[in-house]
C-alpha cells in the first residue's frame, strides 16, 4: 500500500509541468518557423505546456506570469539533430561514457536512450544556449550498426526521453568499411546480409539458428528498419558512397534513410532532393580530413539548399556530447556562406524534428506545439548573443550549470573566503 | 616617407638584438658570449653548436604600396580607430591615423563599414604535422616512442602542402606556431611559420623567431606510457621525468660552458659530446628557446611554476590552461601568459572544469591572455571563438573592450612566441600582416575580404587567382573551394 501511494505520489510530480500555470512572453521579435515568418513586437502565450497563441495583438491573460523579451527575439529551442548528450560525463573516461559498446555481443539491438543521464552536466550547458531538444546517437561497437538512437529535451527532468526507437544508426563511411572487414563492399554486404536477417525474424530464428549477419536481438530491433517504421541513419561522406546509398534506398522500399556527414553531398545534390532523402551536415566542414571528403566546402549547404534538399545542422566538428550547444554558431556560419537566414534557422530548429518525424511538435512557434521556447538578448546565430530565457514544455528553467557556478566561485579572485566555502 | 625610413630604422636595433641575443643564446653558431660580433683565427678550432641549421628562407612577396581608408582599425594593442586608415609600404606598416594622403601609386582600399586588424596569430596549431587528409601516413606530431623528446623537431615533421593552411588564411591567420603533439613530457621543439605557401618548411620560416619547446602536464603522457608499463604512469612520475632532464640539462651546459672557457683561455681541452636532446633543454635554460607548456589544471600549473624555479627557466605560456581562470594571480606573478579555447572541455578528466568565461576571466583579473585553436577547423575563426570569450565575459559583469579583445588574437601571442616587436599589431614600422574584415569581426556573418602577410595580398575572397591552392588539391573535388 505504501508503495502504491508514493508511486501515486511520482506520477503526480511528473505529471507537475502538464499542469504547469499560463506563461506570457511579450515584446519580442518572434520567430515562428511557420508561414507567419517572424513577428515584430509579438506575444508567444504558453498554457498547459504547450503554445497556445502566438502573435502581436494577443490579450495576456490576468493569471499569466510575464517574461518580458524586452525586444529581443524569441524563437522556437534548437534541436540537435546529431548528438551524444547526457551518454557521455567525460570522454576518455569509460567508466563515464556510455555512447558505444565495442565488446558487447549486441549492436541494433542496444537501445541509447537506457544509457541516457538527465543529470548530466551538459544537460543544463545545453539548455542554457538554447537547445531544448536532441537526437542521441550510439556509437558503432564492432559492426557497422551502432544500435537505435532516441530523442530527449534537455530539461533535465525524469521525462526526458520523449522517444526511444527513433532510428537506427549504422556507419558506411570508411570507418564502417574498416569495420566491416576493411572495405566498402564488405559493409554493403553486411548490411544487406542485416537487413534480409531482420526481414526473416522471427522465422528463420526458429530454433537454435542465428542469422548469416545479425543474431535475434539484433534482428528483430532492425525489423522496424526492414519495414519503413524507423529510419536508418547513414553514416557517410563520399560522393560515390551517397550515390550508392541513393541506389540502396531505391532497392530496398520501403526502407528510408538518412544521412550524416555528407560531406559531399553538394557533389550529388539534384540526386539526393531526387531521392527524397534528408542529410544532416556541418556546415563548417570545409577541410579534406580524409579521402572521403576531398571535396568538403563552405558552400555545400548552400548548394544542398538551392537544390531542395532537406538539410539540418549538426556540430560535427565539435564534441557532441558536450558542444551541440555550438549550433547557432554552425548556422550563422552557414548564413555567411550562402544559406538564407530562415533556412539556416530552421536547419538547427524545425527541420531536424521533422526529420525525425516530430516536426508537429518541436521547431516552431504555434498553437499545438510543445512550449519550448528560447528568449535571446540578440540575433541566435549570432556569437554574441545568449539565451535570456529558456521555456521547456512551457516551463521556464534555472540558467545555472556547474560551469556557471566555477564562474561565480572564482571570478573574484581576491575574495579572502577560501574558495571551497564559496557558493 | 620619412615617417616609413625613422620607422624602419628604429625598429631594427631590435631585430639586430634579436639576433645577438639568440647568438649568445645558442652559446655558438660560430659566437660566445664573449666574442660575439667578432671573429678571432683561433676560434676556428673550438667546437661550437649549430644554432640554426635549418634556416629561415622566406622571402616576402612583393609589397604594394596600399592605403586601407576608412575603416574601424583595432591596432591590437587595445587602440580602436574609427574612420581609420592604414598605410602599407615596403611591407611595413607605413603609418595608421586618420586622413592619410594616398602615396602616389598607391592602391587605395575603401573600408568603410568594414573592420582593419593585425592579421590572426595561432599560438598552438599542428597544421603541416597533422595534416589532411588525417591518414595514417600523415600522422606526424607525436614522437610517441619514449617521453622525452626534446631533440625532434616539429619542423622536420611539417608537410607544407597541407590544405589546412590556405583555410586558416581564409580566417585571417597569418602567423602560426606548430608544436608536436602533448604525448611526451618533452615533445620536441616548435616552429613559428608565416602563413605563407612554400615548396619547404625553410620557405616559411618566421626569420629570426626564436625556438620552442613543447612541453606537456598531466593525463596525456601517463596514459601514454603508463599503458605500455612504463614511467611516467602518474602525475608524480611526470614530474620526476622533467625534473631527471633538467638535471642533465644543467650538467650539460656546466661541461659546455666549462668547455668553451677552458678553450677560449687556449687550453687543451675535448668538447663535449654533442646531445640533440640536451641542445634543446639547454637552449631553455639559457632562456633562448621559450617553454610553450600544455597544462590543463591549476595545481599541475602552480608545480611546473615551482619547477621553472628550481632549475632557472621561464615558462612562457601554458596551452590549453582550462583552469587558468582559478590562478591567474599565480600566472601573472610570474609573467606566464595562458593560451586556451573559448569553450572546449570534457573530453578527459583534467579538462572538465572549462568554464566559458576563462580568457576575460584570466584576463580581467591581471594575466596575459590569448585564444588558440589546437584545431585545423578552430583556426579558421579564431575570431568567433574570441567574440564568444568577450561575449561571456561581459555577461558575467567584466569591463572588456572589443579593441582590448584583439590583443588576444594577435600582439599576445605574438608576444609569447617572442616575435611581439615584429608583427601582432597595427604600428608603424611593424610587418603589413592586415586583415580587412567585410564587417565587425565579432559577428558570425563576417569574414575576411583579404589579407596581407609582409604588405603583399597574400588573399582575396572576391578574387580566385589570389586564393592559394596547395598541390594536394589539384585536381581533387573540392579544389578552390573556401
Amino acid at each position: 500500500m505504501k508503495q502504491l501511494i508514493s508511486a501515486f505520489a511520482a506520477t503526480l510530480t511528473l505529471a507537475a509541468p502538464a499542469l504547469a500555470q499560463t506563461y506570457a512572453i511579450t515584446n519580442g521579435q518572434v520567430v515562428t518557423n511557420t508561414d507567419s515568418g517572424i513577428l515584430e513586437s509579438a506575444t508567444v502565450l504558453v498554457r498547459d505546456g504547450d503554445i497556445v497563441a502566438v502573435g502581436a495583438g494577443i490579450e495576456v491573460p490576468a493569471e499569466a506570469t510575464v517574461i518580458d523579451a524586452e525586444g529581443g527575439w524569441v524563437t522556437p529551442g534548437v534541436f540537435a539533430p546529431y548528438s551524444q548528450l547526457g551518454l557521455i560525463e567525460v570522454a576518455l573516461e569509460d567508466s563515464t561514457n556510455d555512447q558505444a559498446a565495442s565488446e558487447s555481443p549486441f549492436s541494433v539491438a542496444l537501445d541509447v536512450t537506457d544509457g541516457f543521464n538527465p543529470n548530466g552536466t551538459y544537460i543544463p550547458t545545453h539548455r542554457m544556449e538554447g537547445v531544448t531538444r536532441a537526437a542521441i546517437y550510439p556509437g558503432t561497437g564492432h559492426n557497422i550498426f551502432g544500435g537505435q538512437g532516441g530523442l530527449v529535451s534537455t530539461s533535465g527532468e525524469a521525462d526526458s526521453v520523449f522517444e526511444s526507437g527513433s532510428f537506427v544508426f549504422v556507419d558506411l563511411s570508411q570507418s564502417g568499411a574498416s569495420r566491416a572487414g576493411g572495405s566498402r563492399p564488405a559493409a554493403w554486404a553486411y548490411l544487406a546480409a542485416a537487413l534480409a536477417d531482420a526481414r526473416g525474424y522471427p522465422g528463420r530464428f526458429a530454433g537454435d539458428h542465428e542469422g548469416d549477419a545479425l543474431n535475434r536481438y539484433d534482428a528483430a530491433a532492425l525489423l522496424p528498419v526492414a519495414r519503413g517504421r524507423v529510419p536508418l541513419v547513414v553514416q557517410i561522406n563520399r560522393a560515390a558512397d551517397i550515390r550508392r546509398a541513393i541506389r540502396f534506398q531505391e532497392e530496398n522500399a520501403p526502407v528510408r534513410l538518412i544521412l550524416v556527414g555528407a560531406t559531399e553531398a553538394w557533389m550529388v545534390a539534384d540526386e539526393l532532393a531526387a531521392s527524397g532523402i534528408p542529410v544532416i551536415i556541418d556546415p563548417l566542414h570545409d577541410l579534406p580530413f580524409n579521402f572521403d571528403s576531398l571535396g568538403a566546402s563552405l558552400q555545400n549547404a548552400a548548394h544542398l539548399d538551392e537544390a531542395g534538399v532537406t538539410v539540418a545542422y549538426a556540430t560535427l566538428t565539435a564534441d557532441g556530447y558536450f558542444n551541440a550547444r555550438l549550433l547557432p554558431q554552425n548556422a550563422g556560419n552557414a548564413v555567411a556562406n550562402g544559406v538564407a537566414w530562415d533556412a539556416a534557422f530552421r536547419a538547427i530548429t524545425l527541420t531536424p524534428a521533422e526529420i525525425f518525424g516530430v516536426g508537429d511538435r518541436y521547431g516552431a512557434l504555434a498553437p499545438g506545439y510543445a512550449g519550448d521556447v528560447v528568449v535571446w538578448d540578440g540575433d541566435p546565430l549570432e556569437v554574441m548573443s545568449a539565451p535570456t530565457a529558456v521555456l521547456i514544455d512551457g516551463e521556464p528553467t534555472e540558467m545555472e550549470s556547474r560551469q556557471t557556478q566555477l564562474r561565480d566561485r572564482y571570478i573574484n579572485i581576491t575574495d579572502d573566503t577560501p574558495f571551497a566555502y564559496r557558493d | 616617407m620619412g615617417i616609413i625610413t625613422m620607422k624602419l630604422t628604429a625598429s631594427l636595433p631590435a631585430a639586430v638584438a634579436l639576433s645577438a641575443a639568440f647568438a649568445l643564446a645558442a652559446c655558438g653558431g660560430g659566437n660566445t658570449p664573449s666574442d660575439s660580433g667578432s671573429s678571432s683565427s683561433g676560434d676556428d678550432e673550438i667546437v661550437r653548436i649549430n644554432l640554426d641549421p635549418y634556416p629561415s628562407t622566406y622571402e616576402p612577396q612583393p609589397s604594394g604600396t596600399t592605403l586601407i581608408r576608412g575603416g574601424t582599425v583595432l591596432d591590437g594593442i587595445g587602440g580602436q580607430i574609427e574612420n581609420g586608415d592604414v598605410l602599407i609600404e615596403n611591407g611595413r606598416i607605413a603609418a595608421i591615423g586618420t586622413g592619410l594622403e594616398a602615396p602616389e601609386g598607391a592602391t587605395v582600399i575603401d573600408a568603410a563599414g568594414r573592420y582593419v586588424t593585425p592579421g590572426v596569430i595561432d599560438i598552438h596549431s599542428h597544421l603541416g604535422v597533422y595534416p589532411s587528409p588525417g591518414v595514417h601516413a600523415h600522422s606526424d606530431g607525436n614522437e610517441a616512442t619514449q617521453p622525452v623528446t626534446a631533440e625532434v623537431w616539429a619542423e622536420h615533421s611539417v608537410w607544407p602542402q597541407d590544405p589546412g593552411f590556405e583555410h586558416a588564411l581564409a580566417g585571417g591567420v597569418t602567423t602560426l606556431h606548430v608544436l608536436p603533439g602533448s604525448a611526451n613530457l618533452f615533445g620536441g621543439r616548435g616552429v613559428t611559420l608565416r602563413n605563407v605557401s612554400g615548396r619547404t618548411v625553410q620557405d616559411m620560416k618566421f626569420p629570426d623567431a626564436p625556438y620552442t619547446l613543447k612541453m606537456a602536464c598531466g593525463e596525456n603522457p601517463s596514459r601514454v606510457y603508463g599503458s605500455r608499463g612504463r614511467s611516467p604512469a602518474t602525475d608524480m612520475g611526470n614530474v620526476a621525468g622533467y625534473r631527471d632532464a633538467w638535471i642533465r640539462a644543467s650538467d650539460y651546459r656546466d661541461s659546455w660552458e666549462e668547455y668553451w672557457e677552458a678553450a677560449e683561455a687556449g687550453e687543451e681541452v675535448s668538447p663535449p659530446t654533442q646531445d640533440l636532446e640536451l641542445d634543446t633543454l639547454m637552449g631553455v635554460l639559457e632562456g633562448e628557446i621559450l617553454v610553450q607548456m600544455h597544462c590543463y589544471r591549476a595545481d599541475q600549473m602552480a608545480q611546473i611554476i615551482d619547477m621553472s624555479h628550481e632549475f632557472g627557466y621561464q615558462v612562457t605560456t601554458f596551452h590549453h590552461g582550462v583552469e587558468a581562470y582559478k590562478i591567474p594571480d599565480l600566472l601573472a606573478e610570474n609573467d606566464i601568459c595562458a593560451a586556451v579555447w573559448a569553450d572546449w572541455g570534457g573530453f578527459k578528466m583534467e579538462a572538465y572544469d572549462s568554464i566559458r568565461e576563462n580568457l576575460a576571466m584570466t584576463h580581467a583579473n591581471g594575466a596575459c591572455a590569448m585564444i588558440h585553436s589546437d584545431d585545423d577547423n578552430g583556426i579558421q575563426r579564431l575570431n568567433q571563438e574570441v567574440a564568444k570569450a568577450l561575449a561571456d565575459g561581459r555577461r558575467a559583469g567584466l569591463d572588456i573592450s572589443e579593441a582590448e579583445a584583439w590583443a588576444w588574437l594577435s600582439s599576445n601571442p605574438a608576444n609569447a612566441l617572442g616575435i611581439g616587436d615584429e608583427t601582432g599589431s597595427l604600428q608603424e614600422g611593424y610587418r603589413a600582416d592586415v586583415v580587412l574584415w567585410s564587417g565587425n569581426p565579432y559577428s558570425t556573418y563576417t569574414r575576411a575580404d583579404q589579407v596581407w602577410i609582409d604588405g603583399a595580398l597574400s588573399y582575396d575572397r572576391s578574387d580566385a587567382d589570389m586564393q592559394p591552392v596547395r598541390d594536394f588539391m589539384l585536381g581533387q573535388p573540392g579544389e578552390g573551394e573556401q
